[in-house]
């Protein structure tokens, strides 16, 4: 990838136009790739990038949606911001899913958008959308870009905010006239944000409670967030963990922050979490949450959650805490800089050997179980054949259904920032240009990308850009020839009325994958599934695999909705 | 319970439309909403009356606030010894016979009539929400054709005393 500027963006106080200016400045904010679609108000950004010779890598998807997620994808296993480039009107509007599933999941995304000329903004000039009062309840922050001088000052705050903090997208939205008009290129880019000062360091005194607390549990339990990965805190989490003999539990989107195959990993809690967790919150009588942000699809039922527990909540987003649970001991701080606080006090624990052997005793009792059939095959088997061949340690993106919570379940992630999923707004469509945006950033991992068979249809257009630049994601499809989750919920919820949710009328994947030139395999006996796998991972290319696996299998256990967290259902056979 | 929040905002285009959505979006209660600008060029104040049910949402309430990027200081001030106003301008049916006892009721409000025509008179009051309350409640009778608030606005007084009375806290 080529990183130096051109010597012609370089230049100081030359005539340049604003697209030029900003070509710079993302040269200067060391971007390296940025995901992208053109369109009539961004040609003269797109015009910048031809005659500077693309002084990074420019990923054309085949939808906008395909380059959020695919920079989404980017920033999650990378750490670093994901940058997109769309036009105005349908472009940026095609972003809106994007954007909102990055403010959920707290992603640090910087977009821009172009936008009709200042003279016509107001008048629905063609292709104009509002994309500030669009954007601005789905962002963290949002700029519309009316002075060429301000442009500068604006690209390094963006990146400041969307990456400082609690992370998340921000978007800047630039007028045709600003990006194509010559401009004098000595701007200043000094910023001051007063309102912008993230509390990062704990108050001493917030920790000596949490750590009097620790010092008086009888059954702490520690909870783990994606939190813990954006301040890369995964190492002391475990020292922490390890020396006071903690157990953990992690969210969804906190997987692989704790070895999930350590033994004081009790796995994901919530809806479909375990049982060993999920009682393990219920009984605790310390919760020490560290960058969670008590979804709803963790807690269940409040009143049931933690209820015999003293809450700590640590949290670099003072607004999480006390949204969604009362809690006791809350900290304000990143959540490195809050667990190197608590390592560095001296803690005398109670014996909490008792409660150690309840929960290993949990786990041994009820671990996840699944029903093993060999044709069609059972899906949480062919996760189990995906952990074993990739020996744990792929990047592994999923879309949102079933297949996402048995990835979820099956894929003991022991490494962190390997697992890339939507979780807070669970968008279908996001797993497969994840994966695209993942290998980009991450060129030597194996990137498996496990898709249900109805969410991989919303966006599989992104297969051109893994044939274009020969990326090898393993495209694996968990095809139940359904939307395997809405129909779990109609078998148990609605009385098996499957209204609108079996896909008989798939395509052929195979053929489908052929049609982009990208290797496809269609695979729906049990005896196939170890060779190829073997054989796909091995394989130096794209490949989309379609496993066709038991349709009725349903995800377990879990807590109905309405219901508290021990009110699991399918913990045993 | 009915609050009073004041914030100071960085003045920055699109500030005023993300802290009422953000509002509206997350279900809080707001009652008025004043803004104007403040001693300091390019920040402006912003005055909320909110009516929340409980310390967890109006917590929460601040703390929303207090995540904007463009907000520079939110205060609950409504415990505190303040001084809250609003100005209100009410068009009123009036006929020559009625104007000298409308004249009567607004003196001691101390409000004042700015506009005079054949059948109606405009008036003018500033003062605490409640006294504004009370003249539009006393005007009503004689017909009220049109009618504005600008919302609440207010601040701390320059001292505050160790325990605040009710007298000054409230009345909001
Ligand atoms: C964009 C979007 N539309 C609808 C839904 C609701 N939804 C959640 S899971 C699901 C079914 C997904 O089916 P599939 O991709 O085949 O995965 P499976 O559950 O079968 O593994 C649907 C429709 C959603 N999450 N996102
Ligand atoms: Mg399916």
């Amino acid at each position: 990838m080529k990183v130096e500027a051109s010597h012609e963006v370089e230049m100081k106080g030359k005539l340049i136009t604003g697209a030029d200016l900003l070509i710079k400045t993302l040269v200067d904010a060391n971007v390296d790739t940025i995901f992208g679609y053109p369109g009539g108000a961004v040609l003269p950004i797109y015009d910048a990038l031809y005659r500077n010779d693309t002084p990074f890598e420019h990923v054309l998807s085949r939808h906008e949606q395909g380059s959020i997620h695919a920079a989404e994808g980017y920033a999650r296993v990378t750490g670093k911001p994901g940058v997109v480039l769309a036009t105005s009107g349908p472009g940026a509007t095609n972003l809106i899913t994007g954007i909102t599933d990055a403010m959920m999941d707290s992603l640090p995304l910087v977009i821009f958008t172009g936008q009709v000329a200042k003279n016509v903004i107001g008048t629905d000039a063609f292709q104009e959308a509002d994309v500030m009062g669009i954007t601005t309840p789905i962002t963290k922050y949002n700029y519309q870009v009316s002075d060429v001088s301000d442009l500068p000052r604006i690209v390094k705050e963006a990146f400041h905010i969307a990456t400082t903090g609690r992370p998340g997208p921000v978007v800047i939205d630039i007028p045709k006239n600003i990006s194509a008009n010559i401009t004098l290129n000595d701007f200043e880019d000094d910023f001051y944000l007063p309102g912008y000062q993230p509390t990062i360091n704990p108050n001493p005194l917030q920790i000596v409670k949490l750590a009097e607390a620790l010092s008086r549990a009888k059954r702490p339990l520690l909870l783990a967030g994606a939190g813990t990965l954006f301040a890369d805190a995964s190492k002391e989490l475990k020292q922490f963990a390890e020396k006071y003999k903690l157990p953990v539990t992690t969210t969804l989107l906190g997987l692989g922050t704790f070895p999930g195959t350590n033994e004081l990993s009790l796995g994901m809690a919530g809806m479909h979490g375990t049982y060993a967790a999920n009682m393990a919150i219920y009984e605790c009588d310390l919760l020490i949450n560290i960058g969670a942000r008590f979804d709803d699809r963790l807690t269940g039922k409040i009143v049931d959650f933690a209820p015999n527990a003293k809450v700590a909540h640590i949290d670099i987003d003072p607004a999480e805490i006390g949204k969604n649970i009362k809690t006791d001991i809350p900290v304000v701080a990143d959540a490195k800089k809050a667990l190197i606080a608590l390592l560095d006090s001296k803690i005398e624990m109670q014996n909490n050997f008792e409660w150690f052997e309840k929960l290993t005793k949990n786990k041994q009792d009820y671990p996840l179980w699944y029903e093993r059939t060999d044709a069609p095959i059972s899906p949480q088997w062919l996760i189990e054949q995906i952990y074993n061949i990739s020996n744990g340690e792929a990047i592994v993106t999923t879309d949102v259904g079933q297949h996402q919570m048995w990835a979820a379940q099956f894929y003991k992630f022991d490494k962190p920032n390997n697992w890339v999923t939507s979780g807070g707004l669970g968008t279908m469509g996001f797993g497969f240009p994840a994966a695209v945006g993942a290998q980009l950033g991450r060129p030597n991992d194996l990137v498996v990308s496990i898709v249900g068979d109805g969410g991989f249809q919303m966006t599989l257009q992104e297969l051109s850009v893994i044939k274009q630049r020969n990326l090898p994601v393993k495209v694996i499809i968990v095809n139940n020839e359904a939307l395997g989750m809405v129909r779990q919920w109609q078998e148990s919820f609605y009385e098996e009325r499957y209204s609108e949710s079996l896909l008989s009328e798939n395509p052929d994947f195979v053929k489908l994958a052929e049609s982009y030139g990208v290797r496809g395999v269609k695979v729906d006996q049990e005896a196939d599934v170890i060779p190829t796998l073997q054989e796909i991972f091995a394989y130096d290319g794209p490949v989309v695999a379609d496993f066709r696996v038991v349709r009725q299998t349903c995800v377990y256990p879990m807590i109905a909705p309405g219901k508290g967290i021990h009110e699991m259902v399918g913990v045993t056979k | 319970m009915k609050r009073i929040i004041t914030a100071t905002v960085q003045d920055r285009g699109g500030v005023l439309n993300r802290i009422t959505g953000m509002l509206n979006r997350r279900q809080f209660n707001i009652e008025s909403i004043s803004v104007g600008a403040s001693e300091v060029e390019g920040v402006s104040k912003m005055t909320f009356v909110v009516e929340v049910s409980d310390d967890q949402k109006l917590e929460q309430l601040t703390k929303q606030l207090n995540k904007q990027i463009d907000v520079l200081k939110v205060s609950d001030i409504s415990d505190k010894a303040m001084v809250a106003r609003e100005l209100a301008l009410i068009k009123v049916v009036s006929t020559g016979q009625t104007r000298a006892e409308i004249q009567g009721i607004i003196t001691p409000f101390r409000a004042s009539v700015i506009d005079v025509s054949k059948d109606s008179l405009i008036i003018q009051v500033t003062g605490r929400p409640d006294k504004v309350d009370a003249l539009i409640a006393l005007l009503r009778p004689y017909g009220i054709k049109e009618l504005t608030k600008t919302g609440v606005t207010a601040f701390l007084r320059g001292q505050q005393p160790e325990q605040v009375t009710e007298l000054n806290s409230l009345s909001i």
